[in-house]
């Protein structure tokens, strides 16, 4: 199980940049599909939350990564 | 440490006291989202592009970033000045905040101030929110013996989806008892009635300061004051040692994440997939919600309360299971359900009816209303509304508005409400035990701060956006109508993964 965990933090820390890989990309076009304000607002407030989230389940890869969480 | 509690009668005067204070502050929070679109006719006009941009601002700022920020700002306060005069401070910032929003004059009166000024009490309704949950939490939770904490705190958590209740049941009231007919209730709601939610506000406010006052600080805490051990800095404790910061990532990723999509999918994409998608009637789709609310509140308690006994872990990770494996099919259902194209219509018994009515008293210009009704078998009523304006200059009339409104029969009505009460028994698996489950990580010096983070990261951002998530991947894959469920389902998957591998399951629940 402890192995598991530990393989699993390369996951948890590849997901980080993922997500805000996809946020950006899905963000910019839907911009350019629709270029108003409202657009700007709600995924630049989307992009802006998400980046302490992603540094967050990377910092949590790191850890599962590093066998803080073993028993 | 030793048991902190010296009688029943005293808990039960703890957890009224603090729950009554949280379901006030839950309902103030909620009233707003409840009265949305009169809030955007009065103060945020389709035509002003300022007004739309502070209406946008108003919905993602407060319900997203405001939350996790106040989680920080009343957590620190919390776990530096003592619990009681915290949470004090956030039910006197979010009343008066809920009863300023009652008096503010429209729009059409003071202009742009007035979205501006709705803009700012709502950001401190989003402050005030984030710091009196883990306040709360804390409180009832330090105040409760060991092996009791799961059923003692569950009256909390029960209180978030009391608050919905009573901010969906004040609505529906106010709505229908303004005048004896209805249209005109309907009407004078629209026009001043909605204020009335929010003005009343501050009676339940009053009594709450009243009960709050009356309490004495959490035990745990004096005891750390009187030591001389209370944290110095609280914010560095949490969140710059390695030793609490990994199990704060562990709290947010493993169990508050999925926790927080699994309580806004149930209680509130629900409500907004029956209105947007389904087009089920205003009324029908909230007083649904109202009962599956109220059959399945108790399971608050029962859950927390067996957590007590089995450990949190594996009730919450349960409820989260169930969650990504049914949500496709029980939305399915709703979709099925109010869909007319499966059914036999009666087409002798439909109806057109047709009224005329000037757009102003002063005004020459024409509203036209024509209202075709279908009736199905299974008693669903659909009803097609198309409004246009005949403009007396004689200058073309706009395309027409056209809404469609479902109305479902008593059986299909009952199917409707057995569904949504699974979903709000999901979120009573999650949420009944998760008080109890964050006070235990976390130590006491800065537990206030530690626990009220995770919980609104996994709340505010997570659960709060699943709603207008759902509704954006809609809008982007206009094929599917039930691809907005890739988010709660993906997001609880992996927060399902977290859990079950990563969280200790605590049978033997130790001392705080």
């Amino acid at each position: 199980m402890n192995l598991l965990k530990k393989a699993l933090g390369f996951v948890w820390i590849a997901l980080g940049p993922l997500i805000l890989i996809y946020l950006i990309k899905t963000g910019v076009a839907e911009i350019a599909k629709k270029p108003g304000i409202d657009a700007k607002i709600q995924w630049g407030v989307f992009i802006v939350i998400f980046i302490p989230i992603a540094v967050g389940i990377v910092l949590f890869g790191y850890y599962a990564l590093k066998g803080e969480y073993d028993k | 440490m030793a048991q902190t509690i010296d009688s029943t009668r005293d808990i039960r005067k703890i957890i009224t006291a603090s729950s009554v204070g949280t379901l006030i502050e839950w309902y103030d929070f909620y009233i707003f989202a409840s009265l949305s679109t009169q809030i955007a006719n009065h103060f945020f006009p389709k035509g002003n592009p300022t007004a739309a941009t502070l209406s946008t601002l108003a919905t993602f700022a407060a319900g997203f970033v405001v939350r996790p920020f106040g989680a920080l700002v009343f957590g620190r306060l919390g776990d530096l000045i003592g619990r009681k005069y915290t949470f004090l401070l956030t039910l006197v910032i979010m009343g008066g905040s809920t009863f300023a929003i009652g008096l503010i004059p429209d729009y059409a009166r003071i202009g742009v101030a007035a979205p501006l000024l709705i803009l700012l009490l709502r950001l401190l309704q989003g402050l005030a929110l984030g710091g009196e949950y883990g306040g709360a939490a804390t409180y009832v939770a330090e105040h409760s013996p060991d092996h009791r904490r799961g059923f003692f705190t569950s009256w909390i958590q029960a209180t978030a989806t009391v608050g919905l209740l009573l901010s969906l049941g004040i609505t529906l009231v106010t709505r229908h008892f303004l005048d004896a007919d209805t249209a005109r209730s309907i009407e004078k709601f629209d026009d001043w009635g909605w204020r009335i939610p929010f003005l009343i506000s501050i009676f339940l406010v009053a009594i709450s300061i009243y009960i709050r006052l009356k309490m004495q600080e959490s035990p745990l805490f004096q005891q750390l004051k009187s030591e001389g051990r209370l944290s110095v800095n609280p914010l560095k404790e949490s969140f710059g040692h390695k030793t609490n910061l990994k199990m704060v990532l562990l709290a947010l990723f493993g169990a508050t994440m999925g926790q927080g999509v699994v309580f806004y999918t149930g209680q509130f994409y629900a409500q907004t997939f029956m209105e947007k998608t389904c087009l089920l009637d205003f009324d029908q789709s909230k007083t649904t919600l109202l009962l599956a609310i109220i059959f399945a509140s108790p399971f608050f308690v029962i859950f927390a309360g067996w957590s007590d006994r089995v450990g949190r872990k594996w009730i919450m990770m349960a409820g989260m299971l169930l969650a990504v494996l049914t949500y496709p099919y029980l939305f399915k259902q709703l979709l099925v359900i109010s869909d007319a194209r499966t059914r036999t219509e009666y087409a002798e018994q439909k109806e057109i009816k047709t009224s005329v009515s000037f757009v102003s008293p002063k005004s020459k210009d024409m509203i036209r209303t024509s209202t075709t009704l279908s009736h199905f078998d299974g008693g669903l009523v659909v009803a097609e509304t198309r409004k246009d304006t005949a403009y007396a200059d004689g200058h073309p009339t706009v395309k027409p508005v056209v809404t469609v409104s479902r109305t479902l029969g008593t059986g299909d009505y009952w199917k409707i409400v057995l569904i949504l009460f699974v979903m709000v028994i999901y979120v009573t698996m999650v949420y009944g035990p998760i008080a109890a489950f964050l006070v235990e990580l976390f130590p006491t010096r800065i537990r206030y701060t530690s626990m009220s983070l995770p919980y609104h990261i996994g709340n505010g951002i997570f659960g709060g956006m699943t709603p207008f998530i759902g509704l954006l991947l809609t809008t982007i894959y206009t094929g599917d109508k039930l691809v907005g469920l890739w988010y709660p389902v993906i997001v609880t998957g992996v927060c399902l993964v977290i859990g079950v591998l990563y969280i200790p399951n605590k049978k033997n629940i130790t001392s705080l």
